[in-house]
């Protein structure tokens, strides 16, 4: 049906992303490529451009200029000859299925249990038989650690445990890429280690993530690529062990030193 | 398994002795009481000797049967109304929050116009409609008429006034049900969104749930301010409602004051039962807003404590 068939093509690929909000241009032009299966760690001072960036790859936010493709299918736009039209919202939608997103607050739904914020959206979206959904969502449970809080509200849980929740949520949609938007920024410090243990078992098991984050551990093991942005372009990339060590440019010198 | 007064790990051999303290005397609550009981009993001993007031009549007329089948009347214009106000200010106020600038203004102009009229205006209005209208037909403008209703041979006052009463409310309700959807955070938006819902999808399974728990309780206010509201019906002119029937019966045997005194009782008995009803629709909706937990899970809890499960927390 798409590209993907054929392998070659990278799960995500931005040609000079542009993004403003009014005057303000937060995205000045951003080029890279995540190959499948990779895991892409997106490094940066608040306000950057590294949140925002991933928000344009599921199309929360509409991209101004440049090309945004996921599996080889242009986000947010159809382009027919060499004209590109707004797409509907019932085709956004589409395009978000198979894209998770894990947020720093974790935005869990809170007038649903933990089991009920799982299926909600295969039952609702893609229209999952209920019995199905459950034995999906309880197996996902297990993989995250939490059977035990299924009929758990979101604010009987911590905040680690929230957002486990909130992890297997996004994986119930069966989604080929993942989005991590700061996931253990908002938690308190002896609980980001539980979650970034289930983030690394997603990527050992072969799935393509982009994280944002200030856990510079987690990227030197876990990354495949690292990317320092900074004022809205991407200063510096490459092997984390390299730019961790290494840096070359004098941004991410001063960058890392801060953090590090 | 372990006993209440067994000291927890790690507080020390000797449990303090709990405090044994002199509770703070509130003298004033005990001179405000007997105030208050005083005025009480001095004004009901007034009431219940008081020949003006005619209990007699009260007592003949509180079950009269006029009376009972306006009290049911009140109830259906309230009910009915109601029902038909809250369909309109949801699809109101979801227009006016949608991405559609024509559904917003078409929203907004609405608002303005029955807000900003008293609702004695509109229902007198609303009474002239078979004047203004007599007939209604529906067909292609211009050209051929398919269907023909005359509205003046069928002086629907009834359902006049439901409209009526309803049209007004929605305006109001709206209002409440759109702070209650700006109440919810901007996240669960985008967390329905990213998951792939449609707009309509997240309002219908993740904002307007969510939106209820500040809906509920001034809706439920609305509720109880329909109730007597009805009682404006007069201006369509419909009169078969509780107020309507008592004012009949008082002007023909000349006695205000007892029936007023049957009219309230039976609107303050309507709305101390709506309030019990409000309670447990809010109890409802506040799910998941608390860290205490359910009785289901206490009950889940206890399953697994007894069969030794509890391991972790």
């Amino acid at each position: 049906m798409t590209a993907s068939a054929t392998g070659k093509v990278p799960m995500v690929k931005a040609e000079g992303v542009c993004k403003n909000f009014g005057a303000l241009q937060v995205l000045k032009g951003v080029t890279l490529e995540i190959g499948r299966g990779q895991v892409l760690v997106l490094i940066g001072p608040s306000g950057s451009g590294k949140s925002t960036f991933l928000r344009c790859i599921n199309h929360l936010e509409q991209i101004n200029g440049g090309r945004l493709y996921v599996d080889g299918e242009l986000i947010g736009y159809r382009e027919r000859g060499d004209k590109l039209y707004e797409m509907s919202p019932r085709d956004a939608a589409r395009q978000r299925r198979d894209i998770g997103m894990v947020f720093q607050h974790f935005n869990l739904f809170p007038h649903r249990t933990a089991l009920a914020n799982i299926i909600e959206a295969p039952m609702q979206v893609k229209g999952v038989k209920k019995a199905e959904a459950l034995a999906r969502a309880k197996d996902l449970l297990g993989k995250v650690g939490l059977s035990a809080k299924a009929d758990a509200y979101p604010a009987q849980l911590s905040g680690g445990q929230q957002q486990r929740i909130a992890i297997a949520r996004a994986l119930a949609m069966e989604p080929k890429l993942m989005l991590f938007d700061e996931p253990t920024s908002a938690l308190d410090p002896e609980l980001v280690g539980e979650v970034l243990a289930v983030m690394k078992a997603l990527a050992a098991a072969g799935m393509t993530m982009v994280v944002v984050t200030h856990e510079m551990g987690f990227a030197r093991e876990v990354a495949d690529q690292l990317v320092f942005m900074d004022g809205g372009v991407i200063v510096e990339a490459g092997p984390p062990r390299e730019v961790l060590a290494n840096p070359q440019h004098q941004r991410t010198q001063a960058f890392l030193s801060k953090v590090m | 398994m372990s006993t209440d007064d067994s000291p927890p790990p790690g507080t020390g051999p000797a449990t303090p002795a709990a405090i044994d303290a002199v509770p703070l005397r509130h003298p004033w609550r005990w001179v405000t009481a007997i105030v208050v009981l005083v005025l009480a009993a001095l004004f009901l001993y007034g009431a219940a000797t008081n020949p003006a007031y005619r209990w007699p009549v009260f007592g003949k007329y509180i079950l009269d049967e006029r009376i009972v089948k306006g009290v049911v009347v009140t109830l259906e214009l309230t009910v009915l109304s109601m029902v038909l106000a809250i369909v309109l200010a949801v699809m109101l106020a979801v227009m006016r929050l949608s991405p559609n600038p024509v559904l917003r203004a078409v929203s907004w102009v609405y608002l303005w116009i029955f807000r900003g009229t008293p609702v004695w205006v509109q229902l007198v209005f609303w009474g002239l409609v078979p004047t203004i209208y007599k007939n209604i037909q529906l067909g292609i403008p211009f050209g051929p008429t398919f269907f023909h209703l005359n509205i003046q041979s069928l002086a629907p006052y009834f359902w006049l006034a439901v409209v009526g009463l309803a049209l007004n409310e929605a305006a109001y309700l709206a209002e409440i049900i759109r702070a209650g959807i700006s109440s919810v955070p901007e996240g669960q938006h985008e967390a329905s969104v990213a998951l792939g819902m449609s707009w309509w999808m997240t309002m219908r399974r993740t904002v307007l749930p969510q939106a209820m728990r500040v809906i509920i309780p001034p809706t439920g206010n609305e509720f109880i301010g329909m109730l007597k509201t009805t009682s404006l019906v007069a201006a369509v002119p419909f009169t078969k409602d509780l107020f309507g029937a008592q004012r009949n019966i008082s002007a023909v045997i000349f006695e205000p004051v007892p029936l007023l005194i049957v009219a309230s009782a039976w609107y303050l008995l309507v709305t101390s039962i709506l309030m019990v009803g409000q309670h447990y629709l809010e109890e409802y909706f506040s799910r998941g807003a608390s860290r205490k937990l359910t009785a289901k899970q206490l009950e889940a809890l206890n399953e697994a404590e007894q069969l030794g499960e509890v391991g972790h927390v």
